[in-house]
């Protein structure tokens, strides 16, 4: 068991994401950088469908009840266990009573820990991801218990990594045309492929939105399926990307579609930082 | 059966948009149900989501777009005739107490109606459920009768309460959450539509028909502890309107 001292800004458990429940209005949910989530639980020899804990700009304060595996992968947040620095992307066996901490972030903003076997917490409707009205709780809180899994030896094949991760300096988001992209008039289209955007102050596992608006427009559509990555226009001209926790059906047109790395990238961005639309060729 | 110009689009890496003629009625989304039934044989590992006027299929991993289109549009050419099925009528209990429908009163003075006018006229219908989104067992609702139609609040409220049954527009619903929300509220139904310790935590499916009968306070009282201890049953019929 890891007991939760702090709770630290946002902070949850998710693994890959509610599938299956989408016809009745529930949300994917699961981790929001897919690709750091992913390389932290390859280094430990994880399944890909293990639970890992999201921690968003600031960290919680965990107490180890038991020895366990741990790694880190994502966001830096200057991470110690006992006082001691810790480095992201690599494996630590720690001690029952060992506290982990965390700081800043100095590079994105989700930082992801993962421990051999996964968190244990509650399955409901097929994962783990927390999810207000879906599951009992949507982030940490002070005093509360989380499992771990009882077999938490490393796998064999544990250390492998999957991929380099991301580059942190990119503001480059790679998209495909949405389904309303071509309702768009040229003057639009140039609007949001040469333009220059800014991620406002509204961001978080729901949706992000930008700063920036291009032209007010009068393209409607009836209430439809909407994916995470997806970018809708609003009639005012306003830009809202959709994230994991977003609604499962929307009326603004889909004029973009991110790509699933590009969504990993988004999720380490925050309030100001700059994001360039590029189409996938 | 009627046949519709559909058109297929490419929705990112993992799925595949199926769209009709841009409009709400029946024919429409029993031709939406009927493919989506047949497809789900063919392509169990799909994840498809009907909405008003079409059909959206979600892989876990990316697609072959043309591959896949051509299959599903194989499907559809063959054309089926699928036994016209009857349609479920879900009984959903509503409380128009002015105490849950806080928006009742203005509402009245607004269209020159009794409460109780209001109020037949809201129970009268069989609603179609065209679409479930928004939030987990949102049901978007359509059938309204026209001259119940109004324009949603000028300033949303931040907080509606679970169960609030509201009219938005030219469209009627619950709320399955607290949640914010613009719709004119006019009660307050006791019954989950979504419950996530079930394994089907939503009953309803789009399609299905929705018909409000009136209860009292004490009934309201009475079905919520009813849910609450789980032994409250959901009442339906068929229907072969």
């Amino acid at each position: 068991m890891i007991e939760v001292l702090k709770t630290g800004f946002l902070t949850s458990i998710q693994d890959r994401g509610r599938y299956n429940h989408r016809h009745h209005g529930v949300p994917i949910s699961g981790v929001m950088d897919e690709i750091s989530a992913n390389m932290a639980n390859a280094l430990l020899g994880n399944s890909i469908e293990d639970a890992v804990m999201e921690i968003t700009l600031s960290g919680p304060e965990l107490l180890f009840e038991s020895d366990a595996i741990i790694t880190l992968c994502g966001a830096f947040m200057s991470p110690t266990i006992n006082e001691k620095e810790l480095l992201n992307d690599e494996v630590y066996h720690i001690k029952a009573g060992s506290v982990l901490k965390f700081g800043r972030p100095s590079r994105g903003i989700r930082c992801y820990l993962a421990v051999s076997g996964g968190f244990q917490t509650e399955f409901v409707l097929g994962s783990r991801s927390w999810y207000s009205s879906v599951t009992p709780v949507e982030s940490l809180y002070v005093g509360m218990h989380l499992p771990l899994s009882k077999k938490s030896g490393l796998k064999k094949d544990s250390g492998s990594r999957v991929n380099s991760g991301h580059n942190y300096n990119s503001n480059i988001i790679e998209v495909e045309k949405g389904p309303e992209f071509n309702l768009l008039s040229e003057h639009h289209k140039a609007q949001l492929l040469n333009g220059i955007f800014n991620i406002s102050k509204q961001n978080n596992r729901m949706a992000y939105q930008l700063k920036q608006q291009i032209l007010k427009h009068s393209y409607s559509i009836l209430t439809s399926s909407t994916l995470p990555g997806t970018v809708q226009l609003t009639p005012s001209g306003k830009l809202i990307i959709l994230m994991k926790d977003a609604q499962t059906t929307g009326g603004y047109p889909r004029i973009l579609q991110l790509t699933d790395a590009s969504i990993a990238l988004l999720s380490q961005k925050s309030t100001s930082d700059e994001v360039d639309f590029v189409l996938k060729q | 059966m009627d046949k519709f110009k559909l058109s297929y689009k490419p929705y990112g890496q993992n799925a595949l948009l199926i769209e009709w003629p841009r409009m709400i009625n029946e024919s429409v989304l029993q031709d939406i149900l009927r493919f989506k039934q047949l497809i789900a044989v063919d392509y169990p590992e799909l994840e498809q989501i009907p909405a008003y006027n079409s059909l959206c299929l979600v892989a876990r991993t990316p697609i072959d777009f043309n591959k896949l289109t051509r299959g599903i549009m194989a499907i559809y050419a063959e054309g089926f005739i699928l036994p016209s099925h009857s349609k479920k009528v879900w009984e959903i209990p509503v409380c128009y107490d002015l105490s849950f429908g806080i928006d009742m009163e203005e509402f009245s003075l607004q269209k020159k109606m009794s409460i109780q006018h209001i109020i037949d006229l809201h129970t009268r219908p069989v609603y179609t459920v065209y679409c479930i989104g928004f939030l987990p067992g949102f049901m978007y609702l359509g059938g309204l009768n026209s001259s119940l139609i109004q324009p949603r609040r000028s300033e949303p409220r931040l907080r509606i309460p679970k169960g609030s049954v509201g009219i938005g527009g030219e469209q009627t619903g619950v709320y399955p959450q607290e949640s914010p929300g613009g719709w004119n509220i006019i009660g307050n139904s006791p019954v989950p539509l979504f419950d996530p310790s079930n394994e089907k935590p939503c009953k309803i499916s789009v399609g299905d028909g929705i018909k409000f009968y009136q209860i009292d306070k004490a009934q309201h009282e009475l079905i919520k502890i009813q849910t609450e201890t789980k032994i409250f049953e959901f009442k339906s019929y068929l229907s072969d309107d």
